[in-house]
């Protein structure tokens, strides 16, 4: 099963540069769906697609190892004929002139034909870009090293500073805080998950925190990093310097994009693709982080939607377009983030929302806050609340409502609250 | 190696071997027994790796804990008292054949 590498001999085959979660399952539903020719995966990291979520979770506690990290077994992809050529970094690509596949090339001077093309190539953590940032003790948190050497360094650290208050850096912050180091979390805008959750929700995590101990400075910059080869403080806008051994810095992600520059493809932050993942080259394919595609119900406006889930579907969606088969029906985009011992699963998305109601009782760490637009749900964040987030995404998937007024009754389950949408649905909204 | 037996709704029946301390899912889906989703990887958070655990395991499997339980109420096929997420039972040596049917729904 190897591809012919001859760049004059006709090309066969799907080839899928990034072995991350959407590159897996973009080849899984290939073969799922019968598709027989070769199949190449390029990944440039040395390993088989492998879970991220956990690197800043139960992996940098230490709960969980390398080994339980990788998505399916080495013999799983000889035995589906998947030729995964991982530590292979593919550098550029071109189309043949008559439309029909290509050629890309690898770093280490091979060519790979291919009759169709999928990227799936991720993104890579934001870097900060002050003086200072190149300091030793100044980590990210993406891949297997990056989590490797921070767990590393949290295992002789006292004092960490975490920059940035959105997933990554509170997750990274509860586990900092479970080894009992000292803990200051800086954060620009005035409140925790600004670009995603309603002012409670950020309320909340901050004072779920904070009584775990961690301190924070919200709606403060960090202008610089000091240390002469180690990191040993972060100077904040205000003229503070907080001191530091090691600094973890999640401040969002930047979709790789540089190959679909090169193929020509429209990109806007990342690649933009329609609702069956073609990118501008409606031949090329594009899934996972690296992609901006339609927002479900306001086509308009494009999001990027980094999760697992959207990986996963999306993958799916590209795999079914390559075939020329009928789109797999839309799920329901939905999230999950572990602090510590809270547990946030949302379901929906819930940009744009000009309503949102309380369920349950902040103080007691469980509860769901749900988000309405024009009067119809349109997602939830459930803390440590499973029941409401299972409802929700049931409501969601069945293109129901839960009443904003009923919802905060606690005498009744959610499940129970779900009610068909009367009202005709929005513009652009698909059943 | 502990192995373990899996029926899938369709009939089909799949023997893996497990690493010690791996999750029932987590073996699972490095095999590609179709069946089980996983989306969430094992945070218990999704629900979509669904199992009846064979009746002569219920006792070495253990009960749910709190949160498995409630999610395990909003699973998309029915509940059974013998319903456990795969994501949530460690393989030891003593569960070592372990059998269980995957729900059809996930």
């Amino acid at each position: 099963m190897t591809l012919l590498t001859n760049s004059v001999t006709a090309c066969t085959g799907t080839l899928i540069v990034g072995a991350g979660q959407a590159g897996l399952q973009l080849a899984v539903s290939l073969r799922e769906n019968g598709y027989s020719a070769p199949i190449t995966i390029a990944g440039a990291e040395p390993w088989g697609a492998y879970q991220r979520p956990p690197l800043s979770k139960s992996f940098l506690n230490g709960d969980v190892d390398e080994d339980n990290l990788s998505l399916r077994a080495t013999d799983f992809y000889t035995e589906n004929a998947i030729d995964a050529r991982i530590g292979t970094r593919i550098w550029d690509i071109r189309l043949a002139a008559s439309g029909r596949g290509g050629e890309a090339f690898t770093g280490d001077g091979r060519v790979l034909g291919f009759e169709k093309l999928a990227l799936t190539t991720g993104s890579r953590p934001r870097r900060l870009t002050i003086p200072g940032a190149d300091l030793t003790g100044v980590c990210y948190l993406r891949s297997i090293p990056d989590a490797t050497h921070l767990r590393t360094l949290l295992g002789v650290a006292h004092t960490v500073v975490v920059i940035g208050g959105g997933f990554i850096g509170l997750e990274a912050a509860a586990a900092a805080r479970r080894r009992g180091l000292d803990v200051t979390l800086v954060e620009s805008y005035g409140r925790l998950l600004q670009r995603v959750v309603a002012p409670p929700v950020s309320a909340f995590y901050r004072g779920a925190h904070d009584r775990r101990g961690v301190h924070f400075r919200l709606g403060s910059g960090v202008i610089a990093l000091h240390g002469d080869e180690r990191v040993t403080g972060v100077e904040l806008s205000d003229g503070t310097v907080l001191p530091a051994d090691v600094v973890i810095v999640g401040i969002g992600v930047e979709p790789r994009i540089e190959l679909a520059h090169r193929l020509g493809l429209t990109c806007s932050r990342g690649i933009v693709v329609d609702e069956s993942a073609r990118t501008s080259n409606p031949t090329v394919v594009a899934a996972g982080d690296c992609t901006v595609q339609p927002h479900p119900q306001h086509p308009d406006t494009l999001v990027s939607l980094e999760s697992v889930q959207n990986a996963v579907d999306q993958a799916k969606v590209a795999a079914a377009t390559l075939l020329g088969r009928n789109r797999p029906p839309t799920t329901v985009p939905w999230f999950w983030s572990d602090q510590g011992d809270l547990k946030l699963q949302i379901a929906g998305l819930s940009t744009g929302f000009d309503d949102f109601v309380v369920r349950g009782e902040p103080d007691s760490e469980s509860f769901s806050v749900l988000y309405y637009r024009d009067g119809h749900l349109i997602a939830a964040d459930a803390v440590n609340r499973p029941h409401d987030f299972m409802a929700v995404k049931r409501a969601l998937s069945l293109g129901s409502t839960i009443p904003s007024e009923e919802a905060t009754n606690t005498d009744f389950t959610l499940k129970a609250l779900i009610r068909a949408v009367d009202a005709p649905l929005p513009a652009g909204r698909r059943p | 190696m502990p192995k373990i037996i899996l029926h899938s709704p369709t009939g089909a029946l799949f023997t893996v071997d497990a690493q010690i301390g791996a999750s029932v899912m987590e073996t699972a889906v490095k095999h590609g027994v179709p069946g089980i989703v996983a989306e969430c990887g094992g945070a218990l958070s999704c629900a979509t790796c669904h199992v009846y655990i064979a009746d002569s395991f219920i006792d070495l499997t253990g009960q749910a804990d709190d949160f498995e339980d409630e999610m395990l109420d909003d699973t998309a096929s029915v509940r059974k008292p013998n319903s456990r997420l795969s994501c949530q039972i460690r393989m030891t040596a003593a569960l070592d054949g372990l059998e269980a049917e995957i729900a059809p729904e996930q």
